[in-house]
């Protein structure tokens, strides 16, 4: 586990952050959510680099200090091998997902890759057409640009919501 | 609420042979209250925690025996103590965190304050105030402890019962489900995380599930598509207490006497293959070639093994529609970097996210959602591998399921209609 999963660990440098990249990195996670929301699953994988991982941590694990993932993905072909399996083996609840992503804060550079925080509400509109709020939390990512297009070498979600409602199927 | 013209409680059971159960088991209001005086505080052990959660003077967590709340806690001696939590004053919850350590637990309510065994050690102005107020003079601190459980823990599981006549901890688990218990935890381990999801329908859905062979490759078609269980792998089912505690275990498919026999049969072949094998590639571990184990003790407990990855669940009844399924997963101490990175990567299997699980609340919900219009007016049928409740030798059975509701049936004092 890298240290950006750890708490505390808000400010790691005072450089000041290009706007272009803080826009370029909130536009990204806004595609991200579309992606997903629009269940584009096969294009999610692109969102990170090749050795890109993505991990939801949940927050009462990751405070007590435990690991407790409720997925671990440690590269891109993990992340890859989850879709293959929502796609060709599992089944869940018929679903629509809405992510809404605010709060992107672009905290610093550390020598390899932008620090960002962002928060998420994770909706999902169940079979008879109800709206309920499945997950929040926030992002404790890692961005890099590969060929100017910002991208994750980490993703970790850490959703406050602990309880989860049935299954968690649709990446946060 | 209108009852269906299936039982009631106290009504006969269908079926003597526990091949039908009626669907009014699952939703009805006096069943529900019934089971509370007849299982959750009648004679049964129930999950409380892990020694390895509390292991100095002083910790503890809160957990629950049904809808109970409960706090397991290690005194200042070491010793471990359980009691209901809910304060002797006014019954709020006295201890609202999962876990922590303190000396004494102090109800934010009133500032009742009690000990590490439950033990009232404190209740503000019960002498009163400059002659006003206080308690009756007969008012004693020792009248008024915390309900008290009596404990006892196998291989660092600890269990508690309302019973005070209860056969010993052991006696309940019977030899098969002690062995299973030894094989997985009989190494000093430690908890890896929790996992927690919440689902609608019936606490005895989720224990029927877990004791369900039959669904195991046909709801979980990672199993097949992936390759990580056939059907033509060798499999076990076998009871204890009367069925009421189950182990369905399932053997490598590498074993010698599994031959050639289905190596030519299309249909077991893995139709996709991850680019990451290590999520199903299991590193043997058992000299028996055991590959999953899932074990369960009635009432809540289950403890699984699947492939190299580790866990116990913890069955919460949350109403009579609702459940909550806590999984505490563990590794060895004396896990290695490579151990603890397979069991890691293993864990996309389990939980509410798990390739090999998530379908399970699925399942469960969709059938509370189809029983709860008619109040439970249908029936299961359950007779898949015959009408027995006896071990098998393979898994291609329902056998464990009826042992289960015959156990059930006689705890609760239901009677048959034949």
């Amino acid at each position: 586990m890298s240290e950006a999963a750890g708490p505390g660990r808000e400010n790691p440098t005072d450089v000041a952050v290009d706007s272009a990249v803080e826009r370029a990195i909130e536009k990204m996670f806004y595609r991200y959510a579309k992606c997903l929301d629009d269940d584009r699953l096969e294009e999610w994988p692109s969102f990170f680099i090749e050795s890109g991982r993505y991990v939801i941590h949940p927050r009462d694990n990751l405070e007590a200090g435990l690991e407790g993932y409720w997925i671990y993905c440690d590269h891109r072909r993990m992340i890859r091998d989850r879709v293959l399996s929502l796609r060709e083996a599992n089944i869940y609840n018929i679903h629509y997902a809405r992510h809404l992503i605010s709060n992107v804060l672009v905290l610093g550079h550390d020598g390899t890759a932008y620090d960002v925080r962002a928060n998420f509400v994770v909706m999902q509109t169940d079979n008879e057409g109800v709206t309920h709020n499945f997950s929040t939390g926030e992002y404790r990512a890692r961005v890099v640009f590969e060929d100017d297009e910002p991208k994750f070498a980490e993703n970790i979600a850490v959703p406050d919501t602990y309880l989860v409602k049935a299954l968690i199927a649709i990446p946060l | 609420m209108s009852r269906s013209n299936l039982p009631a409680y106290g009504e006969p059971w269908p079926k003597s042979d526990l091949t039908r159960v009626p669907h009014s088991v699952y939703l009805d209001e006096d069943i529900f209250a019934a089971e509370n005086d007849r299982i959750f505080r009648g004679p049964t052990w129930n999950y409380l925690g892990l020694e390895c959660e509390i292991p100095n003077p002083g910790d503890f967590v809160s957990s629950y025996v049904g809808t109970i709340p409960v706090v397991l806690n290690r005194a200042g001696d070491g010793s471990l103590h359980a009691f209901v939590n809910r304060c002797a004053h006014r019954g709020a919850m006295v201890v609202r965190e999962h876990r922590g350590n303190c000396d004494n637990h102090t109800c934010i309510y009133h500032q009742w304050s009690y000990d590490q065994e439950g033990n009232l050690v404190g209740a503000p102005y019960r002498k009163g105030i400059k002659g006003n107020g206080g308690f009756p003079g007969d008012f004693d601190l020792a009248d008024h402890a915390l309900e008290k459980l009596r404990i006892e823990s196998y291989a660092g599981v600890v269990f508690g019962t309302f019973d005070r006549d209860m056969e010993p901890l052991g006696d309940y688990m019977e030899k098969p489900v002690r062995d299973r218990m030894d094989a997985l935890c009989g190494r000093p381990y430690r908890v890896t995380g929790y996992q927690r999801q919440i689902v609608e329908g019936n606490w005895k859905l989720y224990f029927e599930n877990v004791k369900d062979c039959y669904h195991g490759s046909l709801l979980h078609m990672f199993n097949s598509n992936f390759g990580f269980f056939r059907s033509t792998q060798r499999g076990t089912s076998a009871m204890t207490k009367g069925g009421l505690h189950s182990i369905l275990t399932t053997y490598g498919k590498t074993d010698e006497e599994l031959g050639d026999t289905f190596k030519d049969i299309a249909t077991h072949k893995p139709k996709f293959t991850l680019e990451d094998t290590a999520v199903i590639d299991v590193v043997r571990e058992h000299s028996d070639g055991m590959v999953t184990t899932i074990l369960t003790l009635f009432p809540t407990f289950v403890l699984a093994q699947i492939g190299n990855h580790l866990g116990f669940r913890h069955l919460r009844p949350k109403g009579r529609d609702r459940f909550e399924l806590v999984w505490i997963n563990f590794e060895y101490e004396d896990d290695d970097d490579f151990h603890r990175e397979v069991r890691r990567k293993q864990g996309n299997l389990l939980g509410p996210s798990g390739y090999l699980a998530m379908e399970d609340a699925e399942a469960l919900e969709i059938a509370n959602k189809a029983f709860v219009g008619e109040f439970g007016r249908g029936t299961s049928f359950i007779e898949m591998g015959g009408r027995e409740s006896d071990d098998q030798d393979h898994l291609v059975t329902e056998a464990p399921i009826r042992g289960f509701w015959r156990g059930y049936c006689d705890m609760m004092g239901i009677p048959f209609e034949d």
